[in-house]
Formats: structure tokens, C-alpha cells, sequence
């Protein structure tokens, strides 16, 4: 393929993850925030993103499986889930979070179990579709192609 | 003036999130600010008081904090709780803090503001924020500047008031004022008097 190709599969496949609301303008902000002193600044921040979250799903799959569940403790997690996900940009996730929140203050277990669920869920697709376009800007940059710079 | 060009400021960020530790540090270092970033307001106290003892010990100026920015809600202590152990320090209360928050909550700010805070920033924090910061720092800079010249022309008049004071009571030892100011000016000049830094 060649990489004028490989340019439009990204910013098409980019555009449409802003368009389908898994991305919003902060991720914008972190790609204008790389540059040549830290090239591989997005991948690092959404990396620690991925470590970091999924031990907070871990950790609140855990709390919601108490006999008293200790409503203070998951509402911290989710708040910090909140925090991440808004920071990188992950808009669904933090959406999502947000919802569990609401039913963290009726101190509600089935639905925050049910709220967990989907924020699982929200965090999973952004993690495959965030790694499908570090995958397409690696392949561009292996054929010596530059990445197409998005502007909001 | 040169300074805006040599100006570095040194920024303390404290943030108990991991990603937005990262984040605020990229922010800072972009616009072109020396950061130390760590994880709660005790970890910033202890910095600050080490900062404090290295002053101390004359240590070179690397270490002066300029700025501090924080999150809002930590474990433990709060941004607003670290916002009032600054303000409430002797030596750490004319350092400008800039409290950070994901949640818009007005009473929140107004409390922030009330304290002492000198910015409330809403998270996600953009380069547009943080840029703000800059042109503040060499604001103050510039009006510290300014202060040391009359600083020290009040210092000098409390002084001579002082020492004129003395030398009225001990009037009937000299004949005349004249007297007085011939003979002072005559030790002024003859010999070096310092007074204070």
C-alpha cells in the first residue's frame, strides 16, 4: 500500500472515532502537545491510561463485590476513571463514568454493577480502537510517510 | 528588558491521578516552565520545606518555587486544605497557587478564590490556561523589582529619623545642630557606615 493510501485510511479511520463520539477535542490537544522533544508522547499518555484504568475496574469489580459495599470507595475509583478518561479524550468512557456516579450517591448496587458493565464495555472499544490507530500511524511511519496533523 | 527571555519559573504541580500528573507536566514544560511534579499535598509540603531549608543554607536559586498549581480533590489533604497550609506559612504565603478541578462548582471556587487561591483552573487544563501563567509570573517579577528601590529608601529615612532622634537628646553635650550635622558629616565622610543590606 502505498502511504498517500495509508495516510487517508488514518485520518478517515481518526475522523470517524471523533464522528461516532469515542474521541473528543482533548485527545486533539494531546497530538498537538507531541512533538519532536517527546514524539511518542500520545502513546505513553494512553498507555499509562490503559495500565491505569484497568486496574481501577479490577479494583472496582472488586469493591462491588463486598458484602457491604463500600459505596465512598467506589465512587473514588470512578472519579479517578472519570479524571483519566476526560484527560486523554476517551468521551464514552468518561460518559459512562459519569452515569456510575449518579448511582454511587443512591448507593445502588445492582445498578452500579449494571453501570460497571458498561463502562467496561466503553473502555474496551476505545482501548481496540485507540490501538488500531496507533497501528495505522506506526504503519505510516514505517514506510517513511508522516502523520497527517488533525486540526479541530 | 531581558528578563522575559531569562526568565525561568519553577512550577510545583501536585496531582494524586497519574495521567494528569503527566499531563499538567507536559503542559508546563511546553510553555517553557521548569516542573516538579508529585502525588499529594504532603509530598508538596515536604518539597516546599526542603526548598525553604536549601534558601537557608544559600543554596542556589534552583530549587525557589514560583508557582504552585494543585488539584482540588485528593485523598487526605485537599488542594484547598494545601492551599491553606501555604497561605497560613510565614515563608510560603506569597507563593501564588492555582487550584485545578474536573467538577464546576461555584462555591467551590469562590471558597478557592476567597483563601487566596489566584487562579481556579477547570480540567481538562489547556495549553490556553497554562499559558496565562507566564506573562503573570513576570507581572510580579517585575513589581517585586520595582519595591526594592522604594523598600529601600523607607528603610534609609527610618534610619535617619532614628539616629536624629538620638542625637536631639543628647543636645546640651553639643552647642549647636549645626554642630551636630558638621560633625556627623564630617565622621560620615571620613569613615564607611553601612546600614543593613
Amino acid at each position: 500500500m502505498e502511504v498517500v493510501q495509508m495516510q487517508r485510511r488514518f485520518v478517515e479511520y481518526a475522523a470517524s472515532l471523533f464522528r461516532e463520539g469515542f474521541l473528543d477535542g482533548q485527545f486533539t490537544q494531546l497530538q498537538q502537545l507531541q512533538d519532536e522533544s517527546n514524539p511518542d508522547f500520545v502513546v505513553e499518555v494512553v498507555s499509562l491510561f490503559f495500565e491505569d484504568s484497568e486496574k481501577l475496574l479490577n479494583d472496582l469489580s472488586r469493591a462491588l463485590d463486598q458484602q457491604n459495599v463500600d459505596f465512598k470507595r467506589v465512587d473514588s475509583h470512578v472519579h479517578q476513571l472519570k479524571g483519566s478518561s476526560s484527560s486523554i479524550g476517551a468521551q464514552r468512557v468518561k460518559n459512562a463514568c459519569i452515569a456510575f456516579r449518579n448511582y454511587c450517591e443512591e448507593q445502588n448496587t445492582d445498578a452500579c454493577l449494571s453501570c460497571l458493565q458498561q463502562v467496561k464495555q466503553e473502555y474496551s472499544l476505545a482501548k481496540s480502537k485507540l490501538e488500531t490507530l496507533f497501528r495505522l500511524e506506526q504503519q505510516i511511519l514505517t514506510a517513511g510517510g508522516s502523520i497527517p496533523i488533525m486540526m479541530e | 528588558m531581558d528578563m522575559a527571555i531569562e526568565a525561568q519559573f519553577h512550577v510545583l504541580a501536585v496531582d494524586d491521578n497519574l495521567i494528569d500528573r503527566k499531563l499538567i507536566e507536559k503542559l508546563l514544560k511546553t510553555s517553557s516552565f521548569q516542573v516538579t511534579a508529585v502525588d499529594s499535598g504532603s509530598k508538596a509540603l515536604e518539597f516546599l520545606g526542603l526548598q525553604e531549608e536549601e534558601q537557608r543554607n544559600h543554596h542556589p536559586q534552583e530549587m525557589e518555587v514560583n508557582l504552585i498549581i494543585t488539584d482540588y480533590s485528593m485523598p487526605g489533604m485537599t488542594g484547598y486544605d494545601l492551599l491553606r497550609k501555604i497561605k497560613e506559612s510565614s515563608s510560603l504565603k506569597d507563593i501564588p497557587v492555582v487550584i485545578m478541578s474536573s467538577e464546576n462548582i461555584p462555591s467551590r471556587i469562590n471558597r478557592c478564590l476567597e483563601e487566596g487561591a489566584e487562579d481556579f483552573f477547570l480540567k481538562p487544563v489547556q495549553l490556553s490556561d497554562v499559558s496565562k501563567l507566564r506573562p503573570h509570573l513576570l507581572r510580579r517579577k517585575a513589581e517585586e523589582e520595582e519595591e526594592k528601590p522604594k523598600r529601600n529608601i523607607r528603610k534609609r529615612k527610618t534610619i535617619e529619623e532614628s539616629l536624629t532622634h538620638m542625637l536631639m537628646e543628647d543636645l546640651d553635650k553639643f552647642i549647636s545642630i549645626e554642630d551636630i550635622f558638621g560633625e556627623l558629616n564630617y565622621e560620615f565622610s571620613h569613615k564607611r557606615w553601612k546600614f543593613g543590606s
